[in-house]
């Protein structure tokens, strides 16, 4: 199984490198949009999968990625300042969004987190001096380093894809050092963690952070992608539509959010022939995954495999002629 | 467990907890001694739960003392109590069902490790994996190591459970009915390792049970509570003779 899942992740990668370069501008261009999502992704799953913290606030902090970038590259500063910047901030706001995550729990935090998207949405909106308001902000560039310029898709598709990488690295070295087994003790059962000495305050807070560290980010290069920013990407629904990303993908699974963001980014496209039917079909496939599969699209080898084992299992009984 | 051996590891002075005009405890006392087996019983109602959530931090206590190795830990939660070495178990099934058993007990112990800053970049298992091993071997739970918890039958996540509390070495294990819902052949079984736990780790236990012949078995001294008050302490003999015990609780 493990040795399965290398092979698939190699392959993923080595498709990754080879595949864009065959295709056209706006191949590219969904390409490194679906990256982009896989980064943010890979920040909720760690918060929502992994930590068990229901949030509906990931957009603001891709909104606030976005934002610190453009905001500072209009000022004339570099975007690898920004970039850093972005994260940094995202951090900073994500620990304190984690604090009423100590207090609530479930559709109470879910709440909390909308709430608090909804006043970020609000001050992207209306401070016009910061932000530019509904006009949002123009031209940002895309960055160059040593010489190299990420102007071109291709070369920015790359760039990406080596943050991606990296952090796609980190967070798996952070989920196989003993971090990985608090998060899940804290997910799967608070009060025992608590009882074995898990700061299950602390490791609330740092799911928070380091979640919204990634969704900053995923929105730095979000905005340098686009070129053009405003308000309207970083909603509650844009939220919702993350959250739904991960439980797509299967929350807690460390690969979930590559298949998560594909079905949120690429199926859109794919079903435009469905026209203004689009949502419909979305929304149908949605609902039978939850039904079928409600621990997302990685769950089928666990599941394949339990079926496996139960067969084996009432197979040996019989064979063992032992009464069940 | 430097203490000297006369000093308590625990310390329970006149402890009150009311819910409105309930009042579940009602000035309770009473100490636990390095290496000693301290059997809570008496009937529904008569304020064990209570007591033990006031021990464990769970709840505060309206009034009264409690301390661990001559520390006042009256105001302390569950995380500052583990981390001083106060072990527990839970009435109900609380492993974590999608780790493995491996994986359960080590991650019962390896918060006592480092800073969180130096576990981020620690190995996976901690370096947990041989004592982890040794507790599954003394468990007899080798063959589900590698099996998911939740996957497990009752009997053998009883097991994972109680071994958890034992994987940090605590100084003090709380044990919430240990037999509950075991089958009786398995009840001989949980009582055997924890006499061999209190034998080779020369922790000190206090154990809530109503399996009597269980408690009777096990315990060194055990406590009687009646509606929130302490009836009689004593070892079994002494509470088996107790003529008031009898009447009230043993005798029905």
């Amino acid at each position: 199984m493990k040795k399965l899942a290398f092979l698939a992740g190699l392959l993923g990668l080595l498709a990754c490198i080879f595949v864009p370069a065959l295709l056209k501008n706006h191949g590219i261009y969904l390409f490194t949009y679906w990256l982009i999502y896989v980064i943010a992704t890979m920040g909720l799953n760690l918060t929502i999968g992994y930590a068990g913290q229901k949030s509906l606030g990931h957009a603001a902090f891709f909104g606030i990625g976005a934002y610190t970038v453009a905001i500072l590259m209009q000022a004339g500063y570099s975007f690898w300042l920004g970039l850093p910047l972005a994260a940094l901030g995202c951090f900073v706001v994500g620990l304190a969004l984690g604090f009423p995550a100590l207090r609530v729990q479930t559709i109470y935090l879910a709440f909390a987190t909308l709430g608090f998207n909804t006043a970020v949405w609000l001050v992207m909106r209306n401070e016009e001096w910061l932000t530019g308001g509904t006009f949002g902000i123009n031209n940002i560039a895309r960055p160059e380093a040593f010489g190299i310029s990420f102007d071109g898709n291709l070369a920015y598709y790359y760039l990406v894809l080596a943050i991606a990488v990296v952090l796609g690295l980190l967070l798996w070295g952070l989920m196989h050092s003993p971090w990985g087994k608090a998060f899940t003790a804290l997910r799967d059962n608070p009060i025992r963690a608590e009882s074995l000495g898990v700061d299950i305050r602390g490791y609330t807070l740092l799911s928070f952070a380091i979640g919204a560290a990634y969704a900053g980010v995923a929105g730095a290069l979000f905005g340098s992608l686009v070129q053009f920013i405003d308000p309207a990407p970083f909603t509650v629904e844009a939220s919702i539509m993350m959250y739904l990303m991960v439980v797509v993908g299967g929350p807690g699974y460390f690969l979930g959010p590559l298949l998560g963001a594909a079905v949120g980014v690429i199926l859109p496209e794919w079903l435009r022939f469905a026209q203004a039917w689009y949502l419909f079909v979305f929304g149908a496939a949605v609902v039978m995954l939850m039904i079928y599969l409600p621990d997302g699209l990685l769950s089928i080898p666990d599941r394949l495999r339990a079926k496996r084992q139960s067969r084996e299992a009432s197979a040996a009984r019989a064979a063992a002629g032992v009464k069940v | 467990m430097t203490m000297s051996a006369n000093h308590p590891v625990l310390k329970v002075t006149d402890l009150k907890k009311a819910y409105g005009a309930i009042q579940a405890v009602g000035g309770v006392s009473f100490e636990v001694r390095p290496g000693e087996i301290f059997g809570v019983i008496g009937p529904n109602g008569s304020g064990k739960t209570t007591l033990f959530n006031s021990m464990l931090g769970q709840i505060t206590p309206d009034t009264g003392k409690i301390e661990l190795n001559g520390e006042d830990v009256t105001q302390l939660g569950p995380l500052e109590l583990n981390r001083r070495g106060v072990g527990r178990t839970f009435q109900t099934l609380q492993v974590f069902g999608k780790m493995t058993v491996r994986d359960n007990l080590i991650v019962a112990a390896q918060e006592h490790q480092g800073t969180m800053f130096s576990r981020m970049f620690a190995p996976s298992d901690s370096n947990l994996g041989d004592k982890a091993d040794a507790l599954i071997d003394q468990f007899h739970i080798k063959h589900v190591a590698d099996k998911k918890a939740g996957e497990l039958s009752y009997g053998q996540q009883k097991l994972v459970d109680i071994a958890m509390a034992f994987m940090s070495e605590p100084d003090l294990v709380l044990l919430d009915e240990p037999c509950a819902g075991v089958n009786p052949s398995l009840v001989g079984g949980i009582s055997t390792l924890l006499k061999e736990l209190n034998q080779t780790r020369k922790g000190s236990f206090v154990v809530i049970e109503h399996n009597m012949d269980f408690v009777m078995d096990l315990c060194h001294r055990i406590m009687v509570m009646v509606e929130g008050k302490v009836m009689a302490i004593g070892t079994p003999e002494e509470i088996r003779a107790n003529k008031q015990v009898l009447d009230a609780y043993l005798g029905n």
